[in-house]
Formats: structure tokens, C-alpha cells, sequence
């Protein structure tokens, strides 16, 4: 009996040890960025001798962290908030109004979530180039709308399939119009999947480093995984700063993530499973 | 009154479908039929002028030893990193389900490097590479580590699918995890009672009631690393000596730095077909493997 006992708590620990081991990396930069780049390169496993903050007011002003950060949150709260509105009300108008055209772009859109970026990213930057629309954060937003689309599109198709028309139909009654039924009745009902959605866009547009360096050039465009890259722009790599910027660009996530743990991992579960 | 309908829909379907429907087919659609056509020209940004070329972009892809060189590069990089990241995936998701305290802080901390994105990753990995090891192999003399992983094309590889399955891991795991609670208890539990060992419980029964999700984790895991553009930008930029450039990052190279947009287009076409089959293959292999509860 007591062996039987025994082994949870030892498996436990394995596997709170096998997950210290896994965060290893995390820890060593984090420790490390509050070092002298000299101290750090003689000794990079011990702990700092004083937790100085040297190397984050440095990076902060090296990677333009302000101007990043703000760039990053402006296109990521835009460009999902545009993704959830429109895809809402074209899964809707799919769901609802069975014509032809609507059955074909439904199809289209599904058929188009198999693309990978890079099979669109070469005509997308020729294109938008000779418009000369590059450079520019609406042109960002924009295709962002476009790129998710598909997936929004599909997810409120499933999800708009199972809500009864009996509410909509008592709404129409009543004088509503199409509109406004939509955004009174039929979008509070969607609420799950529209958190679902969010979790996913987020963390992708937050993350995303090919598209915005296609598009976006001058230096105040850039957003955080972008301005990262200012630490490399030199010949040698000045190390500490770096730690110190790659935190601080891993924090805001974290943070969300302490928050919201349930659901994101809701979230990326319902996504990977479709 | 029929022709006043026809407005009413067409007003309805400008009103909730206009939009989304724009944007993807001036995002998407277009540029994909646009990049199809692509691939028969020779255009060229530095002239600005084009001519069908018929077929010859897709003869040059495979005549281009860089490239089939780089797409086995690819192909070995995604079979380790899909092999070792379902593996850990798969046996931490089964330590997970068992019902031990603290589950849900130990899936918290597996989950938490899938949330910082390729660029900042490969950085990441990129510091300890280059620096933290190469420290540790000269001060405890571990030849494995005594110069750093990046230089050698080699080690570089290594580097590229520890950093890259460090991230699918806990993505993974979600995914089995989730798989996992569909493996009915009672018929678990008959089994133990049966005198059925853990081994056996594992490879007869778990295994198979849980192939729908190691197909899914395996399609994710092929066709997201197949595309692998930050982590080796970030952690080798291709380097040394462009020995370590994944397909993905040779076609970015291909068409934004040397401009031969219709040849990288090319490539991008036949890195997808790649994928596809690939990914494609395996559903279809392994969901003969399926068995009912």
C-alpha cells in the first residue's frame, strides 16, 4: 500500500524535474540578463552578483522597445478585432443564405486554408509592390483581414450551424432588420468561439516575423519580433542587451498567457482539433 | 417584387460578405492565380519586364542542385523534429493524464515556450549555442560542446531541430492530451483488472484509441516544420556557408534577395506539393491504424 502511494509523488517530481530541465533555456537567459556582458561570458551559470537593470534600459532603447511594442499591440488588436467582425457575419451569410455563390466562396476558402504563406508570399509582395500599398501598417491590417479569414470563416460556419433560428426568426417579427439582428442576437451567442478565435489570432499576428518584414521597412514601422533584430545589426553580438530585449519582448505574452492560461489552452485545442 | 428580393440579397450579401470576401480574394485568391501564372514568366523586378517561359522555371528548380540539396536538408530536418517532438509530446501528455497533483502547473510550464514566436526563439537558442555551451564544454573539457553548435554544419542541424521541437512539444501534448481523455476509463480499468500490465495497457490499448490524434499532431507537426522560416533565420541564418538553409528560407533568399521571383515561386510551389504529400501519406497510412472503442 504504501508503495502504491509512493509513486505518485515520485513521478511528480520526475516530471517537475523534467520540466525545469525543459525551461533550462528560459532560466539561463533570464539570469543572464542581468549580467555585464564580460560577467556573462566568464561565467554564465552562476547568478547575477546584483540584479542591475542596466542591460533592459539599454535594450529598451535599442530596439526602440516603446515604438515596437506600440506597433505590435496597434496591428494585432486591429487586425483581430477586423477578423472576428467580418468573419462573424460572412459564416452568418454562409450559414443562413444557402445560394450558389455563397456554397462556391465557402468552398474556395476551405480549399485555401491547405496554402502555406510562402506559396502566396512572392506575387503578394510583387503586387502590393507595384501598387507601391508596402510600407505602410493598413496595408498590414489588411492582409491579415485576408489571411484570416478562411479559418474565421470556417470556425463561426461550425459553431452558426448549431445556433436554432427560432431567436433570429422572433427578432425579424419584431421589425429587426438583418443587421441588427445579427449584432443583437445572433454575435452574444457566439461568444465561445469568438474567445477561441481571439486566442489564436493573437498569439499568430503577435508572433508573425515573415510577413510584417516583407511589408513593413522603415524602422518606426517595426514591431517587436522585428525590432529584435536591431541587436544583430552589428558585426559582434552584444549579448546582454539582447537577453535583456528578448525578455522583455517575452513578457507581455506571459503575462496574457498568467491570465488567460484556460483559455488559451481552450483555444489551441479547439483549433489544432479541426 | 422579385427583382425587389434580388436587391434585398444582394444588398445582404454586400452588407455581411463584401468585406472578408474582398480582402481574401485581394490577399489571397488573387495573388495565388497571380504567383500560378508566375512561375511560366521570367520576370524580373531589376528589368520590370516578363515573358512566358513555359515550363523552364520548374526545369531550372530541378536543376538546381542548391535547392534539391536543401529540400533533403528539410526532409531530414522535419523527419527528427517530427519524430523526437511527438515522442516527448506523447509520453509527457501520458504522464500528464494519469492523475497526479500539480497537472495543470506542469502543463502550464510544457505549454510555455509554444507562446514566444520562431524569431525571439531562434535568439534564444542562438545565445546559448553560441556562447553558454561552448563555455561549459571548454570549462568541464566536453569535446561535444567545445566549440560552438552553429559552426559546423552538422551540430548546426542538431541545433535547428532541438530548438524547433522545443517549441512543438507543448503544442503537442495539448493536442494529446486531448486525445487521451477520449480513451474510455472503464475500459482501462477492465484491463488492469484483467491483470493486463502497464506496457501492455499502453501499446494494446492507449496506442490504438489514440491514433486519431497522432495523426493530426503529426500532420501539424510536417507541415509546420516543412515551412520553417524564423527559427533558421534566427538561430543559423542559413549559415555556415549556406549549408543549413531550410527550403523556406532559401526560396525568401531566392526571390527578395537575388530577385528571381519567378524561379522562388517555382520552388514555393514545389516545397507545397512536397508537403502535401508527405502529409497526406501519413493521414492516410496511419488511419488504417484506427480501431473503434
Amino acid at each position: 500500500m504504501t508503495a502504491r502511494k509512493f509513486t505518485p509523488a515520485i513521478k511528480s517530481l520526475f516530471l517537475y524535474l523534467l520540466l525545469f530541465i525543459f525551461l533550462i533555456p528560459f532560466i539561463m537567459i533570464l539570469m543572464n540578463s542581468f549580467k555585464k556582458t564580460q560577467q556573462f561570458v566568464e561565467s554564465p551559470l552562476s547568478f547575477p552578483s546584483s540584479i542591475g537593470f542596466e542591460n533592459y534600459a539599454n535594450a529598451f532603447k535599442k530596439m526602440d522597445f516603446l515604438q515596437g511594442f506600440v506597433n505590435s499591440m496597434l496591428i494585432t488588436v486591429v487586425s483581430v478585432i477586423l477578423i472576428v467582425i467580418f468573419s462573424s457575419m460572412t459564416g452568418y451569410l454562409f450559414v443562413r443564405f444557402k445560394w450558389k455563390v455563397n456554397t462556391i466562396l465557402f468552398f474556395i476558402m476551405l480549399a485555401s486554408m491547405t496554402l502555406p504563406f510562402q506559396v502566396i508570399m512572392i506575387p503578394l509582395v510583387m503586387l502590393y509592390g507595384n501598387m507601391d500599398l508596402l510600407n505602410m501598417k493598413s496595408t498590414l491590417l489588411f492582409m491579415y483581414l485576408g489571411f484570416g479569414i478562411p479559418f474565421g470563416v470556417f470556425t463561426f460556419h461550425g459553431f452558426i450551424k448549431g445556433v436554432p433560428l427560432e431567436l433570429e426568426e422572433s427578432a425579424y417579427i419584431e421589425g429587426s432588420s438583418r443587421l441588427r439582428t445579427f449584432f443583437q442576437v445572433v454575435l452574444p451567442l457566439l461568444k465561445p468561439v469568438v474567445v477561441t478565435l481571439v486566442v489564436l489570432d493573437v498569439l499568430w499576428i503577435w508572433n508573425d516575423y515573415l510577413l510584417p518584414s516583407l511589408v513593413l521597412i522603415s524602422p518606426g514601422l517595426k514591431t517587436l519580433p522585428l525590432s529584435t533584430y536591431a541587436f544583430f545589426s552589428s558585426y559582434s553580438v552584444d549579448y546582454s542587451p539582447l537577453m535583456a530585449g528578448l525578455i522583455m519582448t517575452i513578457i507581455p505574452v506571459l503575462v496574457l498567457y498568467l491570465f488567460l492560461q484556460n483559455q488559451i489552452i481552450k483555444g489551441i485545442t479547439e483549433g489544432a482539433l479541426k | 417584387m422579385n427583382k425587389k428580393m434580388y436587391l434585398r440579397n444582394t444588398g445582404t450579401f454586400l452588407l455581411f460578405g463584401g468585406p472578408a470576401v474582398f480582402a481574401f480574394a485581394a490577399v489571397v485568391f488573387i495573388p495565388f492565380i497571380v504567383g500560378l501564372f508566375l512561375t511560366f514568366t521570367n520576370w524580373d523586378v531589376r528589368i520590370g519586364d516578363s515573358s512566358l517561359v513555359g515550363f523552364s522555371n520548374y526545369v531550372e528548380v530541378f536543376k538546381d542542385k542548391t535547392f534539391l540539396t536543401q529540400l533533403w536538408f528539410t526532409i531530414k530536418y522535419v523527419f527528427f523534429t517530427v519524430l523526437i517532438s511527438n515522442l516527448m509530446a506523447f509520453f509527457i501528455a501520458l504522464a500528464l493524464t494519469s492523475g497526479l497533483k500539480g497537472e495543470k502547473w506542469l502543463r502550464t510550464g510544457f505549454f510555455t515556450p509554444n507562446l514566444i514566436g520562431g524569431i525571439v526563439l531562434g535568439y534564444l537558442w542562438q545565445t546559448l549555442f553560441s556562447q553558454v555551451l561552448p563555455y561549459l564544454g571548454k570549462k568541464y573539457e566536453w569535446a561535444l560542446f567545445s566549440s560552438s553548435w552553429l559552426t559546423n554544419t552538422d551540430t548546426a542541424f542538431w541545433a535547428l531541430v532541438i530548438a524547433t521541437a522545443w517549441q512543438f512539444v507543448g503544442y503537442l501534448m495539448i493536442i494529446y492530451i486531448a486525445g487521451f481523455s477520449g480513451v474510455p476509463g472503464d475500459v482501462l480499468e477492465a484491463a488492469s483488472i484483467d491483470g493486463a500490465n502497464r506496457s501492455t495497457i499502453l501499446r494494446r490499448i492507449t496506442l490504438p484509441l489514440s491514433v486519431p490524434a497522432i495523426v493530426i499532431c503529426i500532420f501539424i507537426s510536417i507541415s509546420r516544420s516543412f515551412l520553417t522560416y524564423d527559427i533558421n533565420l534566427a538561430l543559423t541564418k542559413g549559415g555556415p556557408f549556406n549549408s543549413t538553409e531550410l527550403a523556406s528560407y532559401h526560396i525568401v533568399q531566392k526571390a527578395f534577395l537575388s530577385n528571381q521571383y519567378g524561379v522562388g515561386q517555382a520552388e514555393a510551389v514545389v516545397l507545397f506539393a512536397v508537403v502535401a504529400v508527405f502529409a497526406l501519406t501519413q493521414s492516410y497510412l496511419l488511419k488504417r491504424l484506427e480501431v473503434e472503442s
